[in-house]
């Protein structure tokens, strides 16, 4: 079967600093894989590359097509992206903000056609926004905009979609609220998720997959359970942390030692 | 309701703007005229129009001669400062963004300078068609200097910095034009004359080597309205979104500054239009530069017909210099909008 994403020996630089040193990754259709690392591991940075926004040696390809291959446009259509911290447009409101994922489908210096409206006013109803349409974005709440950022990925109704810290940004409950969401739209709408996540046990519980980079590498690939682990997370992050198995992944306490 | 459409209500209140400028200021001015007059003498240069009741030859010279190419390069001009300051404002992302502080009007005079000078200050008879040309590569080596220094901030690349690296541009282009006019001393009454604003001396020639550049930089500018409001979610998320936003960027800087260069080569430096004009159209209208792009030229045209009608009457029968008064008014708004920027980022 042809996987979603896959990355093979993926090398990127940043103003000359090597970030990936050779990353490889496997992501099936309908997967949920989330990236986890410290600070300056490289997840952002593979999210990026994955996404097409960076150029790299190696080969990533989407559902099959090496990304070189594809036109902007082709590829906007293939993969969806929200950014950890969305620009905020000033005076912009929601709807005109959720067309804008119709771009890949409008011709250039064409315009929205009714169809366009059409589907991102049905991607506002899904995601219970309907009633924010003409709203402002600066004017919503931390967890109303997230959805906001995800309704405008939807509305490029790419097959795969990258979430760099969807959460970090929200509160427990808010955080839980749109993961949630994330998981019934990827069973809903057959979506392949790939995420970056800072807090482990948010992570394990929701994905199928942990993928844990260090250094710029992938040191540990599997289900929660076999990447969360106290021996793991003492020699990459440097911490002291007690695992607790749950009933989805383990969880993941700090202690002081 | 999608907000980006062009509501025909705003635009009949542009065109609205436009025409009460334009009748202002053919009916004001040193020589008293009547109206109904005026009128007749403006229908009357419709083609196969003739209707009686017009004003005697001289007067109707007035008219034609003097004050409407002054009204008709008033509303061009302002129409390119305020749509060249949109696209700027968009294309940086950066609300303080206006061809004046970026550097490119100092650009654009450079240029005019190098031209003038070079063609030993035989300019009276009309400017050169060499002199817009001039201009474009003065305001367009400006803009990417200012482009250059700005990013060289590395990633703080708030409003303020930018517009910090079109100040040191500007300071040092002029400090070049000065280099240069101390060694054409002979062109120096004619250099200073145009950068004080020339809308005095407009005629039909001003018009005529202006409109070229302005249809063909408005047509580009408002094709890419759409493409200023991807760019606005920022770089990655346009990339994202399938556009090639750097290529975008550099399209719309080359259409601004040749818009504003044109501008700038015909009435010489006209501040603040570019700030004062889009804000104001933003605050009426919203985001989208789709509506911003078009009611900024018809407001801005508008404007600068009306400011200046003011800088010839307000202390008749001498002229104010356009760009002073610009300035005076732009001043105290550019703080304002300073102010208010810092809250919401952009």
């Amino acid at each position: 079967m042809t996987a979603a994403v896959e990355v093979r020996d993926v090398r990127v630089s940043l103003d000359r600093t090597p970030i990936l040193h050779g990353v490889g990754l496997r992501v099936a259709a309908g997967e949920w894989v989330t990236v986890i690392g410290p600070n300056g591991a490289g997840k952002s940075t593979l999210l990026r590359t994955i996404g097409g926004l960076l150029p790299f040696t190696g080969s990533v390809s989407l559902l099959g097509t090496e990304l070189a291959r594809l036109k902007r446009r082709q590829r906007a259509r293939l993969v969806a992206t929200v950014a950890q911290q969305p620009v905020v447009p000033q005076g912009m409101v929601v709807l005109d903000y959720v067309l804008l994922g119709r771009t890949p489908y409008i011709p250039p210096l064409g315009r929205e056609s009714a169809a366009d409206i059409a589907a991102a006013t049905d991607v506002l109803n899904r995601l219970d926004l309907a009633g924010f349409a003409d709203r402002p974005l600066a004017t919503l709440s931390g967890g109303e905009r997230q959805r906001v950022f995800l309704a405008r990925a939807l509305a490029q109704a790419a097959p795969v979609l990258l979430l760099d810290e969807p959460t970090s940004a929200l509160d427990i409950g808010h955080q839980q609220e749109v993961l949630e969401l994330v998981d019934q739209l990827r069973h809903s709408e057959g979506l392949t998720v790939i995420a970056t996540m800072h807090d482990l046990s948010v992570a394990g519980e929701y994905a199928d997959r942990l993928v844990l980079m260090a250094g710029g590498r992938v040191v540990a690939d599997g289900p929660p359970a076999e990447v969360l682990t106290a021996e793991l997370l003492a020699t990459h992050y440097r911490a002291r942390v007690r695992v607790i198995p749950g009933d989805r992944g383990p969880l993941v306490v700090p202690v002081r030692g | 309701m999608v907000s980006n459409r062009l509501r025909w209500w705003w635009a009949a209140t542009g065109v609205l703007a436009v025409i009460v400028a334009a009748v202002a200021g053919l009916a004001f001015g040193p020589v008293g005229l009547p109206p109904a007059g005026v009128a007749v003498e403006v229908i009357n240069l419709l083609p196969g129009v003739e209707l009686s009741g017009g004003l005697p030859e001289r007067q109707a010279a007035i008219v034609t001669q003097i004050r409407l190419p002054r009204v008709v390069l008033g509303l061009l001009v302002g129409a390119m400062l305020a749509l060249a300051g949109g696209a700027y404002q968009g294309a940086f992302r950066n609300p303080l963004a206006d061809p004046y502080l970026l550097g490119v009007a100092a650009g654009a005079g450079l240029g005019v300078t190098v031209a003038i000078a070079l063609s030993g200050g035989q300019v009276t008879t009309g400017l050169p068609v060499t002199v817009p040309v001039a201009a474009f590569a003065g305001a367009l080596g400006a803009v990417l200097l200012t482009y250059l220094v700005g990013a060289a901030g590395g990633r703080d690349r708030s409003p303020p910095t930018l517009i910090l690296a079109g100040v040191a541009v500007s300071a040092f282009l002029a400090a070049l034009q000065t280099y240069l006019l101390q060694r054409h001393i002979e062109v120096i009454r004619e250099v200073y004359s145009w950068l004080l604003g020339r809308l005095g001396g407009a005629t039909w020639h001003d018009v005529r080597l202006l409109l070229p550049y302005a249809i063909v930089v408005s047509v580009i500018l408002l094709l890419l309205g759409r493409e200023l409001d991807v760019l606005s979610v920022g770089d990655d998320e346009a990339a994202s979104l399938g556009l090639h936003p750097q290529r975008s960027r550099y399209l719309l800087l080359a259409a601004a500054s040749l818009g504003t260069a044109a501008a700038v080569s015909v009435s010489g430096l006209i501040g603040f239009v570019g700030i004062i004009v889009p804000h104001l159209v933003r605050l009426l209208v919203g985001s989208s530069y789709r509506l911003i792009l078009p009611l900024s030229m018809l407001f801005g045209g508008a404007f600068l017909a009306i400011a200046d009608l003011a800088a010839r009457t307000v202390d008749a029968p001498r002229e104010v210099p356009i760009g002073v008064l610009t300035a005076f008014l732009g001043g105290p708004f550019f703080i304002l909008v300073l102010r208010t920027s810092k809250r919401v980022a952009m």
